[in-house]
């Protein structure tokens, strides 16, 4: 097997383990953290800080090797500016989370503990993320025609 | 006075748990070079063409595999046990996956591999999604009595 693609395997399946072992797999626990009016458990910013903690180093050192180990060159995001996608996306996701109890990785990982919800959830979600493209592939569209068209009238 | 509720309360697991994750992410970024971003692997691998179709796929397979160890070895952490209708779930599940794709990232990709680097994107992308899933969650808890 390609080494690359069994190297990202593994990274999925620690991911998944430290998912499960942090807590973030349970959403009592995740609305637990968000809702600070009720019985407040911080736990989930402990596995923040402990996730953080360990890739901070990472981004010291690894980024000046100038390539990664198993591919060509480094895919990470260099934009820094904040537009209104940013922010109104945040607060849907957000809202998303706190209502689901859910975020992306761990819908996904508990759909192998079988759980209606966590289902019921990830089909929603993957419904919601083809959505996005439709919308936005559609507002890519159109804004293609009306510069045609201005490109046109002037 | 706010109570902590010390039997729901677990600082080492989660943090041992986070360290993982951190790891995780520094395997992806020295390996493969790219950010553990779920939402990003995910919604990129949605895309038609899809864009390094191999990598996201082993990677989703790998958290599925993942899930089947603790199936096998931590069950108890897939208890659900907050009350949500399929109703409720659907639409949460809608805002997630749209939210996620139309902000460029989730709690992983912003959250723990952007302020790592220091991105104030993913900062404010950050602040922003705790901020409107605490207000979410004080909704649920008060005004529907915690299950919706």
């Amino acid at each position: 097997m390609n080494r690359r693609v069994l190297a990202t395997f593994l990274a999925g399946f620690l991911f998944s383990v430290g998912l499960g072992v942090a807590g973030m797999t349970q959403p009592a626990k995740v609305v637990g953290f968000l809702d600070v009016t009720g019985n407040w458990d911080p736990s989930l910013a402990f596995v923040m800080m402990g996730a953080i903690a360990v890739h901070f180093i990472a981004y010291r050192v690894v980024p000046r090797m100038g390539s990664p180990l198993l591919a060509e060159r480094f895919g990470i995001p260099t934009r820094r500016d904040v537009d209104l996608r940013l922010v109104s996306g945040a607060v849907l996701f957000g809202a998303g989370w706190g209502l689901g109890g859910f975020c992306p990785g761990p819908a996904l990982v508990s759909v192998t503990g079988g759980a209606r919800s966590a289902i019921i959830f990830v089909g929603a979600m993957m419904g919601g993320m083809l959505l996005f493209q439709l919308v936005d592939s559609l507002r890519a569209a159109r804004h293609q025609r009306s510069a045609s068209r201005l490109a046109a009238d002037t | 006075m706010l109570e902590i509720p010390v039997e729901n309360f677990t600082p080492i697991t989660a943090s041992i748990g986070g360290a993982l994750i951190g790891l995780s992410a520094s395997m992806m970024l020295l390996l493969n070079g790219r950010i553990a971003g779920i939402s990003g692997i995910i919604g990129g691998g949605l895309k038609l063409p899809a864009g390094d179709l191999a990598w996201r796929l082993a990677f989703v397979l790998g958290l599925l595999a993942g899930g089947g160890a603790l199936v096998a070895f931590y069950p108890e952490t897939f208890a659900v046990n907050i009350d949500r209708s399929t109703g409720a779930l659907v639409v949460a599940g809608l805002l997630v996956g749209f939210g996620t794709r139309l902000g460029n990232g989730c709690t992983s990709g912003h959250g723990v591999c952007g302020l790592s680097r220091l991105s104030p994107r993913s900062l404010v992308a950050t602040i922003t999604f705790m901020s409107a899933g605490a207000a979410m969650a004080a909704v649920v808890t008060h005004a529907f009595g915690g299950s919706i």
